[in-house]
């Protein structure tokens, strides 16, 4: 099996590490680098359990080689907080009860972050369309839902100030 | 209608039982500082992977392992014939006509479902194991597979010796003779043929164990998502044959369960037991595949029920005979589910004069079916709400007036039902009513009829559910053949500087038991909640414990632990008469502060105590030193939620396509320690019985071979699947506990089916559909309306 020596920024830190040519990234980065905060849910993609930002986007961890992301800069759940502040997504899914179980929370988030750059005030249908690949199956979505709203009310003072 | 939560630095001490406050265990699951069992890693930890089989019924000829043991990282290879230990999982209820059957945690000779284990690797890495697993040949020689009940009971090949025909048991509750004569005297009588598919529970996070082996010591520890870490520890204890008190399992951090995770599976048996044989700790993590093929999977009846009425439209009878689905081999508490937990809920929230059902467990080629969210009890709703619905049409009534008239009345309680269990308490008309109004059910009728007018279906779908929680007493569970009782048990600890430590045997994954169990000590013992921590989930920390299932937290565990709390305001109240020089009998105990009566100046905070009792200067006679107490609460009655909920829905008919218009709950769960957790709980279960009635089944083809084996095939709902709701609730004590709590966890996977499939065969009426099977998929409720001769 060939091997790589990749380096991946994540969450600001540089990270040199050898993966196998076939080693997912949800693995570099759980196993090797000890992000634990993104979860395998089912390593195909389906459940988005594994997602983080890459390169600024949200992806599945699970379906990116660890060797593709060489070079990349990544970021966990665990770089949501600054300086131990919530981000306001963080907020948010704490005020509405937006987690139970909590498996589904960091890849939700990722997601959720993702959303509200690209569109600061989603209605509830752009929300739920924008979660299609993050499952939850505990909360029934609706204080997901109601999670994220809370965090585009939140971010809208920063946003119009052109924050980001 | 939906529940603000509020912080808890915003509420009085004094106020803080009942109040929305925000969970305390979200920070850690919110910034990635969560532990879930794979997220553990432990030095000299090795990776296990289990060789499933991929037929679903076969004698097993031969397995070669010689490839797998060459290759590189590889550290050993075990099958059933390394296997010194007794090895077989035991089944935790027993009924008077099962038949048990050996389950060993690797199969030697024959495999009977796809999934079924064959050999495990152990490996350095988690990759290796995996390929070595590959590399392992398995010779097989087929058999014919049946999955469903039905074929099973009827001509199949036997799965097993001891079980001939494939019967497991055959069971029956209620009266047959009183219940015949009712149906020969009614004037109308509705039936209906349905099946109650197989689900697949689909916890997010899939099932795992690391187990780390001290030969020195002999101590065996195994942290593994678990529902009951105490059960797992007993029965896993005899499996591998290690000594209970060498054996601790820990509940880390659990991704959810829905029963799942309640269960005695080979697989964590087998990390543990490998952990033994190479002395270095054994990781073993299911993959989301693995997870579908060997999760106990939930539901799986084939059912005949029938409804008898008067000429007034009284139910006078109910028969229901059951064909169950129990899997390939008896999981834990499998005999139970299809029996007592669901012939015992036949009554519904009616008052029926005389009730049969017979139940058959049959054995099949699919996983091990067991307790999924709600267990029997939805199933025993769902064909209850069916048949009201069918009785309502027979007898030309309007299906909400056919449940009023036939409620349970509000002065009938306690309520003792024809299939053995007393009701607590109750108001349905109260829920009936509430939901009535928000559905604006006044001027529903008539929109429907316009609607229809205009070529649009709408429907209307009631289901008014019952639930039993908090299974008890254990005398009683003994007598129906429990293998363990259904107290719970907890311990609370005042340290000397005052603040206190609760642990409870129950184990939470996602319920919120840390916020509300801090809330009702807190609250007991006058304290700050921030005061109190909570502590579940070990074996090693915890005294004793049953777990988490069957919504029996709050009222099982929650009211141990008032007990507790309340032992130690007693002995407190002890230490502080001594020392304030009065008797007990003049002392008040008020908000945290004991003070003499009619002297209020003269008191003593109770924190205050526990430093007087750990500096243990100046106590009563015969006092021992410390503050803490233990109980084991062992309720007198199981308690019983209800509720209405309804559900409207416009059917396309070129499409047969659902559309949600609304979706109500009112609920009445008893008291409740958190509205906002129990309005999330509320929702979760929602999801999942709408789930079940609109997308979710495990389905096999003919030789047993599971179709619906990842998240592209097996339909988990998603967030635009899933309507808005509106909730609402009613509160009506439950008189069966110190709390007055009910319980909630599965209240609305119980209440969501029936509520959808009775709306779509209302919008259907024109149609005239009486039933579909669910999942109820566009394709499905086209066809039905195409059947009955395309209809309106
Ligand atoms: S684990 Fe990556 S999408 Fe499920
Ligand atoms: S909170 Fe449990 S899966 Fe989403």
């Amino acid at each position: 099996m060939a091997e790589h020596d990749i380096t991946l920024t994540v969450n600001g830190t540089e990270h040199e590490l050898t993966v196998e040519s076939r080693e997912l990234l949800v693995h570099a980065l759980r196993d090797q680098l000890g992000y634990t905060g993104l979860n395998v849910g089912c390593e195909s993609t389906m459940c988005g359990a594994c997602t983080v930002h890459l390169g600024g986007d949200a992806v599945k961890s699970c379906t990116v080689l660890a060797a593709q992301a060489d070079g990349g800069e990544i970021t966990t759940v665990e770089g949501l907080a600054d300086d131990g502040e919530f981000h306001p997504i963080q907020e948010g899914f704490q005020e509405e009860h937006g987690l139970q179980c909590g498996y589904c929370t960091p890849g939700m988030m990722m997601t959720a972050t993702q959303l509200l750059d690209e569109n600061p005030d989603p209605d509830d249908e752009e929300i739920r369309e924008a979660l299609e690949g993050n499952l939850c199956r505990c909360t029934g979505y609706q204080n997901i839902v109601n999670a994220v709203e809370n965090a585009a009310e939140k971010m809208g003072g920063a946003a119009a100030q052109g924050d980001d | 209608m939906s529940v603000e939560s509020v912080d808890p630095d915003d509420v009085d001490a004094a106020d803080i039982l009942g109040s929305a406050i925000e969970r305390r265990e979200d920070p850690a699951l919110l910034t990635g500082d969560a532990e879930y069992t794979d997220d553990i890693q432990l030095p000299g930890m090795t990776h296990m992977a289990v060789k499933r089989s991929q037929h679903a019924h076969a004698k097993i000829e031969g397995v070669d392992t010689s490839a797998a043991e060459a290759m590189d990282d590889v550290i050993a290879v075990f099958t059933a014939e390394d296997v010194d230990v007794p090895g077989n999982l035991p089944v935790g209820w027993l009924l008077d006509s099962l038949r048990q059957v050996d389950h060993p945690m690797l199969a030697g000779e024959r495999v009977r479902y796809q999934g079924d284990a064959t050999a495990i690797v152990i490996a350095e890495e988690r990759y290796a194991a995996h390929d070595a697993v590959d590399a392992i040949d398995v010779e097989y020689d087929r058999l014919d597979a049946a999955t469903s009940p039905n074929e099973a009971l009827n001509g199949a090949p036997d799965l097993h010796e001891d079980a001939p025909g494939n019967t497991a048991f055959e069971w029956e509750i209620g009266d047959a003779e009183r219940t015949a004569e009712a149906f020969e005297e009614a004037s109308h009588t509705a039936s209906v043929d349905l099946e109650n598919q197989l689900l697949i529970p689909n916890a997010m996070e899939p099932r795992g164990a690391v187990a780390d082996y001290n030969p020195s010591t002999e101590e065996l520890e195994v942290a593994m998502t678990t529902q009951n870490p105490h059960l797992h520890r007993l029965l896993m204890s005899g499996v591998i044959d290690h000594p209970e008190h060498k054996l601790q399992i820990r509940a880390p951090d659990v991704g959810g369960g829905f029963g799942s995770k309640i269960h005695h599976y080979a697989d964590e048996a087998l990390a543990a037991w490998a952990a033994k044989q190479v002395e270095r700790p054994v990781k073993w993590i299911a993959t989301r595949s693995e997870t579908y093929l060997t999760d106990a999977q939930g539901r799986g009846h084939e059912s005949h029920g029938e409804i008898a009425m008067d000429d007034d439209g009284n139910i006078v009878g109910l028969q229901v005979e059951t064909e169950a689905n129990l899997g390939a081999y008896l999981s834990t508490f499998a005999p139970a589910v299809p029996t007592y937990l669901y012939g015992t809920l036949l009554s519904g929230q009616y008052d029926i004069p005389a009730i049969h059902c017979e139940v058959t467990g049959a054995f099949t080629n699919v996983p091990p079916v067991d307790a999924y969210r709600g267990a029997g009890r939805p199933e025993a709703s769902y064909l209850v709400e069916r048949l009201i619905h069918l009785g309502a049409k027979e007898m030309e009534m309007d299906p909400v007036e056919f449940r009023r008239q036939n409620f349970v009345p509000d002065d009938a309680f306690p309520y003792q039902t024809q299939v053995a269990v007393v009701y607590d308490s109750g108001e349905y008309e109260k829920t009936l009513d509430r939901a009535l109004e928000m559905v604006d059910y006044d001027s529903f009728r008539e929109r429907q009829e316009r609607a229809r007018e205009e070529g649009k279906y709408l429907g209307i779908g009631f289901s008014a559910y019952i639930e039993a929680c908090g299974l008890a007493p254990s005398e009683l569970a003994g007598q129906l053949g429990a293998q363990a009782g259904l107290w719970e048990s907890s311990l609370v600890r005042f340290h000397p500087s005052g603040t206190v430590t609760a642990f409870c045997g129950t184990s939470g994954h996602g319920q919120g038991h840390d916020t509300t169990y801090a809330q009702i000590v807190a609250n007991e013992l006058g304290i700050d909640y921030e005061d109190v921590d909570v502590v579940e989930g070990d074996t090693d920390e915890i005294p004793h414990g049953m777990g988490t299932y069957g919504s029996r937290s709050a009222a099982v565990g929650g009211s141990s632990l008032v007990k507790s709390s309340q032992k130690v305001v007693e002995k407190a109240k002890s230490i502080a008469a001594h020392q304030l020089e009065a008797t007990e009998d003049d002392i008040e105990f008020e908000n945290g502060e004991f003070h003499i009566s009619g002297a209020p100046d003269r008191s003593l905070h109770i924190k205050e105590v526990a430093q007087q009792a750990y500096l243990a200067h100046d106590m009563p006679a015969e006092t021992e030193p410390g503050l803490e107490a233990t109980s084991f609460y062992d309720p007198d009655n199981f308690v019983f939620p209800f509720g209405m909920h309804a559900a409207v829905v416009e059917v396309n008919p070129d499409t047969g396509e659902i559309e949600f218009e609304q979706y109500v709950a009112v609920d009445d769960v008893g008291n409740q320690i958190n509205p906002k957790i129990v309005e999330g709980q509320i929702h979760g279960g929602v999801a999942q019985g709408i789930g079940q009635a609109l997308y979710e089944a495990a389905e096999y083809d003919e030789n047993g071979q599971l179709l619906t084996g990842s998240m592209q095939d097996y339909a988990v709902p998603k967030a635009e699947h899933i309507p808005e709701m509106e909730t609402d609730s009613t509160v009506t004590p439950s008189p069966h506990n110190p709390l007055g709590v009910k319980g909630v966890g599965e209240a609305g996977t119980i209440a969501a089916p029936q509520a959808v499939v009775n709306a779509v065969v209302d919008a259907l009426e024109p149609f005239d559909v009486d039933h579909i099977d669910m999942p109820l998929k566009d394709e499905k409720v086209w066809r039905a309306m195409r059947e009955n001769g395309g209809g309106a």
